[in-house]
């Protein structure tokens, strides 16, 4: 995909947090593009970084170091004054949490909140800000938004907050929405009405994505294309179909094998990846993922040398990429899932 | 008491669902929280009976505000219900004395959804294993060996028995939760969400690990959760809640692959797919609006509202819970169940 420049590009973005047990590197070297109108998920477990990587580029990381560059239509943020991000944020990237009444001010009413951004971005009157709220609010399926611009947060159900979180994030017509875990806190019924809601959204504007999470199923519904996540650095990028049947690094193939599903025919037992997520504090010289890997640990004592000692970098055919030492791409090798016999 | 495989297991009994009465019956149970100040009373439960045979797992589905957390609480009495009966292998327990209660305990044992706020931090891991068996009377001595030996069953080292549930990460504090539940060698096990606060390459570990103890020890579970994938893992058979109510309830396989009432068709076709190919393909039902509040339930049947095939009579007359088709292990709440 030798491409037009991309609305978001990150490269080697890395993100430290000074703890009083040492500096914790909670983003390593991550690159990642997210061309116009394209959704992107970001996958991971607790700990890989997958939402520090989402504030650090809205430039939302509170006393942490970053270094690297994110630039967001050729512009560069990393290093830009509080002054000039406060222009961007909200206007031309905007971002969305998992509990949405924790993002929204209690005191006022949600009207008053969204007209907000209007009026800080586009100097706008009241009146002009507020009935562009009651048309957000609209957008985004809020039923009767003229009598419910003028509500409070409290009184609206946990489906129909994110709904106004979404009206707020998109008010000013941003071009990247950051969405991090938007549905994690909802029932599932509801997570179904707001990923539509976010299809729909992203084909009228064209925006671009970043979805956050660490729902599979999820990202198989809205990703165009994927980068997994483990202990801070990426662990495999690849669009999204190839992810799914031929993915490359061992974990996320244990991931994808170690998912109960719904379409599954038999009940076979699970096969879990062993052991937990690494911990940040004490990270692995080598390969993060290397003491939980069923490659690693089904190979000689060269190769399981190497993955215990050797940062894999980021490799592979065009626009599938992993980064292991022994990746399984399939126009390299047809080897058969390395959990193949792996009982927990 | 050789190995903890032998000290543990009640070996699960020939199921003979004729003559004996099944391990757990929930009859008409119903459960109103008084409402605050002005606000309506709340009935979170509303006439939920169901049965748990030895050894059998039904799941408890639903969303959040169903019921289900509750209702597994009113099994074990950390609620007292406000009407309707649970009968534990044949006595009702629903009105028994706590002192009289104290015996039947050692049975039943919960496993909660966190556990690391479900476990004492300032307990080493011998105390909150060893506890349930010192209050049912063993000696320290004794209760330390089981605690090893349930440490062993459940994977975790041994050698780690004095050590604090900060020191173990979330997958193992699981582990923890559930060696102390098994302590008492109960024979049903209510699991509240027992893996929806572990990372996903953890969930796997620990579902393995309670069928591997299901199998071993002959447990029944009731195992309480909002997903949909791994009810269909663990289940034998399934019961699908509404606002306090039981829609549906049957074999697992039938519920999946043919499911009779509304809600539960929309809760299946709602849950993602890791496959993007086949969700593209997918026929989605979107159903409109939230669950509705418990303090003011619709009238009629209550999923109502959201249904796509609501008439008349569904505005007013609330369905009975009823068997789907004739012959079938399977009942619905609706008054246009799908057939086939």
């Amino acid at each position: 995909m030798a491409a037009p420049e991309p609305l978001l590009r990150v490269r080697d973005l890395t993100v430290t947090f000074p703890t009083p047990r040492g500096p914790v590197r909670a983003v390593d070297s991550l690159s990642f593009d997210v061309p116009h109108g394209r959704t992107l998920g970001i996958v991971g477990e607790s700990g890989s970084g997958k939402s520090v990587t989402s504030l650090a580029v809205m430039g939302l990381h509170t006393g942490a170091e970053v270094s690297g560059s994110v630039t967001l239509d050729g512009r560069e943020l990393v290093g830009l004054p509080d002054r000039e991000l406060n222009r961007l944020r909200g206007r031309r990237m905007a971002m969305i949490f998992q509990d949405p009444l924790s993002s929204l001010h209690p005191y006022y009413t949600v009207g008053e909140q969204i007209a907000e951004h209007h009026r800080v971005h586009f100097g706008s009157r009241r009146a002009a800000a507020r009935a562009r709220a009651v048309e957000a609010l609209a957008e985004v399926g809020i039923p009767e938004p003229k009598r419910r611009v003028g509500e409070y947060p409290h009184q609206f159900s946990g489906g129909m907050r994110q709904r106004v979180m979404i009206a707020m994030a998109l008010v000013c017509e941003p071009e990247l929405l950051i969405a991090d875990e938007p549905t994690t806190a909802l029932d599932v019924t509801v997570q179904a009405q707001i990923l539509d809601l976010l299809a729909r959204l992203q084909e009228e504007r064209r925006l671009s994505v970043v979805m956050i999470t660490h729902d599979l199923g999820v990202v198989a519904r809205v990703a165009h294309e994927v980068l997994v996540m483990y202990g801070g650095r990426a662990a495999e990028r690849a669009p999204v179909d190839t992810l799914f049947t031929e993915p490359a690094h061992p974990y996320t193939r244990g991931l994808l094998d170690s998912l109960p599903r719904l379409d599954d025919p038999d009940d076979v037992p699970l096969r879990a990846i062993p052991g937990s997520p690494p911990s940040l504090l004490e990270p692995a010289p080598g390969c993060a993922f290397a003491p939980r890997c069923p490659r690693a640990a089904a190979g000689t004592d060269a190769e399981r040398e190497r993955c215990a000692s050797e940062r894999p970098g980021l490799g592979g055919p065009e626009g599938h990429a992993a980064a292991c030492h022994f990746p399984s791409f399939p126009a390299l090798s047809a080897a058969p899932s390395p959990y193949e016999g792996v009982d927990s | 008491m050789t190995t903890a495989h032998a000290a543990l297991p009640h070996p699960a009994p020939a199921p003979d669902h004729a003559s004996t009465p099944p391990l757990l019956r929930v009859s008409d149970l119903t459960m109103t929280f008084p409402g605050r100040r002005r606000s309506a009373p709340v009935r979170a439960v509303d006439g939920v009976s169901f049965e748990v045979a030895e050894g059998e797992t039904l799941g408890l589905v639903g969303e959040s505000g169903c019921g289900k957390s509750t209702t597994g609480r009113m099994i074990v009495r950390l609620l007292e219900p406000t009407s309707g009966s649970v009968t534990y292998a044949g006595r009702d327990v629903t009105r028994l004395s706590q002192r009289a209660l104290k015996p039947l305990r050692r049975e039943m044992q919960m496993v909660f959804q966190d556990p690391h706020s479900s476990l004492n931090p300032r307990q080493s891991v011998a105390r909150i294993i060893a506890d349930p068996l010192l209050v049912q009377g063993s000696s320290a001595a004794d209760a330390r060996t089981r605690a090893r030996e349930l440490m062993e069953l459940v994977g975790l080292i041994p050698e780690h028995i004095d050590r604090y549930p900060h020191e173990f990460s979330g997958g193992q504090a699981q582990r923890i939760g559930i060696a102390r539940a098994l302590a008492t060698g109960p024979r049903l096990v209510v699991a509240d969400e027992p893996v929806s606060a572990l990372d996903v390459s953890v969930q796997a570990q620990i579902v393995n690990l309670m069928e591997r103890l299901q199998r071993e020890l002959g447990l029944a579970y009731l195992f309480i959760a909002h997903d949909l994938s791994v009810v269909k893992r663990v289940c034998d058979r399934v019961a699908v809640m509404y606002l306090g109510r039981i829609v549906e309830v049957g074999v697992k396989e039938r519920v999946y692959a043919a499911p009779a009432h509304p809600y539960t068709r929309a809760l299946l076709s709602a849950v993602p797919l890791p496959d993007p190919a086949a969700e593209r393909a997918r026929e989605r039902i979107t159903l409109l609006g939230d669950p509705p509040s418990p303090a003011a339930p619709p009238p009629g049947c209550t999923f109502h509202p959201r249904c796509p095939k609501a008439r008349e009579i569904c505005r007013t007359e609330a369905p009975l819970l009823r068997i789907a088709a004739a012959g079938e292990a399977r009942e619905v709440a609706c008054h246009f169940p799908e057939t086939g």
